[in-house]
C-alpha cells in the first residue's frame, strides 16, 4: 500500500478544478481506462453543503494504468477508521485484483475530485457501493477487450489476480496492463453495472490486516507534522487567554532580538517563527500581552440553566398520538433531566498543518477531516483562486468529528507562509487543542414518560436542548409520542455557547440514548421488571430484538428484577442505520465513588460486513472511548477560560479501565452496509448509569459519572 | 550555549552541535529528522515522546538533550533490524492494535523496555506498565494483547 498524497510529489501536478473536465483526465494521466463515478448523498445533505452543492457529476475515479496498477482517488481521508483498507478491499474485489494491488490516493485536492469530507460514518455507506460499481464497470471494460483480444465470447473469460483468462484453458490469458497498454478510455458510471453478490465476495467480508499497519508500527507513516521542506520555519502564536477577550497591547521587542525569530504581527494575528519548535516557543514566551478579559457569567456548573434559558424554538419529530391522552392513561409518570457538560476531542494529534506559499499559489499539508473545504477556507483567507490552494491530507491522528471544522491551524500556516515566504509549520500545543477544539455541546435533555397497567409504554415527551435528536428517534411502541429538540449540536443561529461546537463521535447520539435508556431502565424499576425483558416486551422492531438477544445470549443474561446488585447494565440504540445493543457488568467502590467495569458485550446489525475485523476493531474502540465520556471526561471552564489544559485534568480511558471487550456482529446480508465508526458509542453512557442504578441503587442523571458524583448519589440513599 | 553531545542514535555514533537544554523530542523530529517519535501533550502526560534510553523508556518531550551524552537511544525508526519487523512489531501489525496510528510508536517502545526487563509479564503488569500512554482512538484490548502473545513467544 502506498499513500501517494503524504509524499512531496506535488511539483509536477496540474491545478485542480482542470481535473473536474473528462477530456483531461487522459492528459493527466497518459493512457489506460478510468471510471468516473458519483457518490449521491444529496437525500441526507439535501441541496447545499457548506456552501457548496454536492457534485452530480464526478466525485471520485479508479484508474487502470497502462501497467495494469489499480489506483483509486479519493476525497476521502484515514484517521483510524480504516477506509484505507475497505475501500480497497471493496475495488480489488469487485475488479478481481489482489487487495496489495490497490493503491489508495486520498484527501489531496489537486488528484481528488471534491468530497464534502468524512465524517458521519459515510464512507462505506455512500461511496462504498458507488466505488464497488465503478469497479465493476471497469472490469466489464477490460472484459470485453480480453474478449476482443483473445477473440473468445465474455461469458467464457474469468477473472483473477488482475489476469483474464479463457476459463476452460488457464493458459490462453492475457494481464490487465497488456489490456490496459495504448488504451485511452473513460468511462462515465451510468448506474449499470452490475456488483457482486454476498456470496460471490471473495476479499470483502474476509477478515484483513489494515493496510496501513507496517507504516504505523516502524513511525514510517507520515502525519502533517512530519512533512518537511526545505528551510521551513516553526510558527507560535500569541492567544488570548480567554474566549471573548480582546488584546489591548502587544510588546514584542524581546522576541525579535533573539537569534533566528521572525516576528510576524498583521491585523490579530501575532506570531513567531524559529526554526525550530523550541526557539519558537521561547520567543512567544518573551511576549508581553495584555488582554481586556470579559467577566465570566457562566461556568461549567451553571451552564444547564444557561442552555435551558437561550434555548431556541424546538424542531419536532415522530409525533403520535396526543401526549395528554397518554399521560391520562398512564398508572405511573416519570419526570426526570439529564444533562452532560462540554466534552473535548482530544486526538493524541493536536490541529497540525505546513503551508508553503509560491508563486501565488499555496500548498498546504494538513490533519483534516475535510479538505475541500479547508480548500475553500484557504482560499478565502488568503485572498486567491480555491485552484490555487492544494490540500494535501497525509495520515490523521484521529479526528472523531474535531478535524472537520473550520481548518483554523491550516488558514494561520497558510497566512504566516504567504507572510513570510518560508513554509510554516503551525502545530497546536495541547492547550491550543482544548481552547480551539469544536466541543461536543454541553446539553440538557428532559423526559416525561408513563406506563399503563399492561407495563407498556403509553406516553413519551421528549425534549432535548443543544444536542439535536440524533438517535433520539423512538423505536419503542408508544401510542402518544413526541420529540422536540431546541438547538443542534452545532450551535446553529443561536449563540448560547461561549465556545465553538461540534460534531462529537455520533453528535448528540450519545446524550440521546443516556437519557432515553436511563428512563426506560426507571420505568423498567418501578413496574418491577426485568429490563431486558421491558424493552422487549414494548418493541417489535425485528433488528432491535435480534441486536438485544445477541447481546444477552452472549453475556449470559439472568432476569432479575431492578436493581438486583448485580451491577448489569443493558442499552440500546440505533445510529447511522446500524443497530446496538449493550450490556455491561460493572462494581461501585461505595468509598470513593469509583466505578470500575469489568466487562462489556456489544451486538451490532449494520448490514453487510465488509471488513469483520475492521468492524470489531471500530466496535471496541468505541466500547473503550465511550468510557471516557460516560466516568470522567469533562471541560472545565469560567467564562471563556478554559480550565482544562491537558491530559491531566481532562481524563481520557486508560489500560487500567479497560473492561474485558465483546464484539459481536449480527449477520443481516439483507441490507446494505451501515455506519460503523460510530454506533456503539451511543449507548455506553446509559449501559454504565444503569449498571450503577443495579449495583448500588443510585441514579446517575449527569455525565461524566465521575466518583464525586457518585458518591454524592450514594449520600442521598 | 551549545555544546558537543556524543551518543548512539538506532545503534549508530551521532554527534549534536547544539544547546543542551532542548528536548530530545524535538531534537530528534527537527534536527535528525526522526519523526516516528510524536508530540502529544509536551508534560509527560501521554506517552506519544516515548523512546528508549539505554533500557528505560523514557519521554523526550521531557529530556533535554544534554543528558543523552554518552547513552544509546533507541526510537521507532531503529526497532526493525536489516528489514524484518520487530516482533512486537509485527504484534501490533497483525492484531491490529492501532488505528489512527499516532500513538503507536510510543506505545511500542513503551512496550519493548517493559519486555527487555520483564520478558515475560502478566497481563496485570502489561496494563500497570503501558497505564501512562494514552490512545484516543482506544485501541487497549487489541494493544494488551499484541504485547501478551509477544511475551508469550520469549
Ligand atoms: S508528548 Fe511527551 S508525554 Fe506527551
Ligand atoms: S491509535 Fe489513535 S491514538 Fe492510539
Amino acid at each position: 500500500m502506498r499513500k501517494d498524497s503524504s509524499g512531496l510529489m506535488e511539483m509536477s501536478q496540474p491545478t485542480p478544478q482542470r481535473l473536474l473536465k473528462r477530456r483531461d483526465f487522459m492528459k493527466l494521466f497518459g493512457g489506460g481506462i478510468i471510471v468516473l463515478f458519483t457518490v449521491d448523498v444529496s437525500d441526507l445533505f439535501g441541496q447545499a453543503s457548506r456552501g457548496r452543492a454536492y457534485p452530480t457529476d464526478i466525485n471520485a475515479y479508479l484508474r487502470i494504468a497502462e501497467d495494469g496498477e489499480v489506483t483509486v482517488y479519493s476525497g476521502k481521508i484515514e484517521m483510524g477508521q480504516g477506509v484505507i483498507t475497505s475501500l480497497a478491499q471493496m475495488a480489488a474485489d469487485e475488479l478481481g485484483v489482489s487487495l496489495e494491488s490497490i493503491h489508495m490516493v486520498l484527501g489531496d485536492t489537486e488528484l481528488c475530485p471534491w468530497d464534502m469530507g468524512t465524517f458521519g460514518s459515510m464512507s462505506t455507506r455512500f461511496f462504498g457501493p458507488a466505488l464497488r460499481s465503478a469497479a465493476a464497470e471497469a472490469k466489464g471494460v477490460l472484459l470485453e477487450l480480453a474478449s476482443e483480444q483473445l477473440k473468445t465470447a465474455k461469458d467464457k473469460l474469468s477473472v483473477q489476480n488482475g489476469v483474464v483468462y479463457l476459463t476452460s484453458d488457464k493458459d490462453t490469458r492475457v494481464t490487465f496492463g497488456q489490456l490496459a497498454k495504448g488504451q485511452k478510455i473513460t468511462r462515465k458510471l451510468d448506474g449499470k453495472a452490475v456488483t457482486k453478490s454476498v456470496s460471490e465476495f471473495t476479499v470483502m467480508g474476509k477478515p484483513v490486516i489494515r493496510m496501513d499497519g507496517v507504516a504505523k508500527v516502524t513511525g514510517k507513516a507520515l502525519y502533517a507534522g512530519d512533512i518537511r521542506l526545505h528551510d521551513m520555519v516553526y510558527a507560535r502564536i500569541l492567544r488570548p487567554p480567554a474566549h471573548g477577550a480582546s488584546l489591548k497591547s502587544a510588546d514584542t521587542s524581546a522576541a525579535a532580538k533573539m537569534p533566528g525569530v521572525t516576528v510576524i504581527k498583521e491585523d490579530n494575528l501575532i506570531a513567531v517563527l524559529h526554526p525550530d519548535p523550541e526557539g519558537a516557543e521561547k520567543a512567544l514566551a518573551s511576549i508581553k500581552a495584555e488582554f481586556d478579559v470579559p467577566k465570566p457569567t457562566v461556568d461549567d456548573k451553571t451552564i444547564f440553566d444557561h442552555l435551558l434559558k437561550s434555548a431556541p424554538q424546538a424542531q419536532e419529530r415522530d409525533r403520535k398520538g396526543d401526549l395528554a391522552a397518554g399521560e391520562k392513561s398512564a398508572v405511573s409518570v416519570f419526570e426526570n433531566q439529564y444533562v452532560n457538560g462540554y466534552g473535548a476531542h482530544a486526538p493524541i494529534e493536536t490541529h497540525t498543518a505546513l503551508a508553503r506559499f509560491e508563486g501565488g499559489k499555496a500548498t498546504v499539508w494538513t490533519s483534516t477531516q475535510t479538505p475541500f473545504p479547508n480548500q475553500q477556507q484557504i482560499a478565502q483567507a488568503l485572498g486567491i483562486p480555491p485552484e490555487n490552494v492544494r490540500v494535501i491530507t497525509p495520515f490523521v491522528g484521529g479526528g472523531f468529528g474535531g478535524k472537520s471544522s473550520a481548518g483554523l491551524q491550516a488558514v494561520e500556516a497558510a497566512k504566516l507562509a504567504k507572510i513570510s515566504g518560508k513554509p510554516v509549520q503551525v502545530a497546536w500545543s495541547r492547550a491550543e487543542e482544548f481552547f480551539y477544539d469544536t466541543f461536543r455541546p454541553a446539553a440538557v435533555v428532559k423526559v416525561k414518560s408513563g406506563t399503563d397497567s399492561a407495563g407498556k409504554i403509553c406516553l413519551w415527551d421528549y425534549q432535548v436542548y443543544f444536542a439535536g435528536s440524533r438517535s433520539a428517534e423512538q423505536f419503542y411502541e408508544v401510542p402518544h409520542n413526541l420529540i422536540r429538540a431546541y438547538g443542534q449540536w452545532g450551535g446553529g443561529q443561536v449563540k448560547a455557547h461561549l465556545f465553538a461546537t461540534g460534531p462529537w463521535r455520533a453528535p448528540g447520539a450519545n446524550i440521546n440514548v443516556f437519557a432515553r435508556e436511563s428512563q426506560i431502565d426507571i420505568m423498567a424499576a418501578k413496574a418491577k421488571s426485568d429490563p431486558l425483558e421491558f424493552r422487549l416486551n414494548n418493541t417489535s422492531d425485528k433488528r432491535m430484538r435480534s441486536v438485544l438477544e445477541a447481546a444477552a445470549h452472549r453475556f449470559g443474561w439472568k432476569k432479575a428484577a431492578l436493581p438486583s446488585g448485580r451491577g448489569y447494565g443493558i442499552a440500546c440504540g440505533i445510529d447511522a442505520g446500524t443497530y446496538v445493543a449493550t450490556i455491561a457488568e460493572i462494581q461501585v467502590d461505595k468509598a470513593s465513588g469509583k466505578v470500575k467495569v469489568k466487562r462489556i458485550v456489544c451486538a451490532q446489525d449494520m448490514g453487510i460486513v465488509i471488513n469483520p475485523d475492521g468492524a470489531r476493531m471500530q466496535m471496541e474502540g468505541c466500547m473503550m472511548m465511550g468510557l471516557g465520556y460516560a466516568l470522567s471526561e469533562e471541560i472545565r471552564f469560567k467564562g471563556g477560560e478554559l480550565l482544562t489544559k491537558n491530559f491531566d485534568t481532562y481524563e481520557l480511558p486508560r489500560f487500567s479501565g479497560l473492561p474485558e471487550i465483546e464484539a459481536i456482529l449480527v449477520k443481516n446480508d439483507e441490507l446494505t452496509p451501515q455506519g460503523g465508526g460510530e454506533p456503539a458509542i451511543v449507548p455506553i453512557g446509559a449501559v454504565i448509569a444503569n449498571a450503577i442504578y443495579d449495583a448500588a441503587g443510585v441514579r446517575l442523571f449527569q455525565m461524566p459519572m465521575t466518583p464525586e458524583r457518585v458518591k454524592e448519589a450514594l449520600k442521598g440513599m | 550555549m551549545k555544546e558537543i553531545i556524543n551518543f548512539k542514535l538506532n545503534g549508530e555514533s551521532t554527534k549534536l552541535d547544539t544547546e543542551g537544554d532542548r528536548m530530545l523530542l524535538w531534537v530528534l523530529r527537527t534536527d535528525l529528522g526522526l519523526t516516528g517519535t510524536k508530540f502529544g501533550c509536551g508534560e509527560n502526560l501521554c506517552g506519544a515522546c516515548t523512546v528508549v534510553v539505554g533500557k528505560e523508556a523514557v519521554r523526550s518531550c521531557q529530556l533535554p538533550v544534554r543528558e543523552i551524552r554518552g547513552k544509546e537511544v533507541t526510537t521507532i525508526e531503529g526497532l526493525a533490524g536489516n528489514g524484518t519487523l520487530h516482533p512486537l512489531q509485527e504484534a501490533f501489525a497483525e492484531h491490529g492494535a492501532l488505528q489512527c496510528g499516532f500513538c503507536t510508536p510510543g506505545m511500542i517502545m513503551n512496550a519493548y523496555a517493559l519486555l527487555r526487563k520483564n520478558a515475560r509479564p502478566t497481563r496485570d503488569q502489561i496494563i500497570q506498565g503501558m497505564d501512562q500512554n494514552l490512545c484516543r482512538c482506544a485501541a487497549h484490548k487489541r494493544i494488551v494483547e499484541a504485547i501478551e502473545s509477544v511475551a508469550k513467544k520469549v
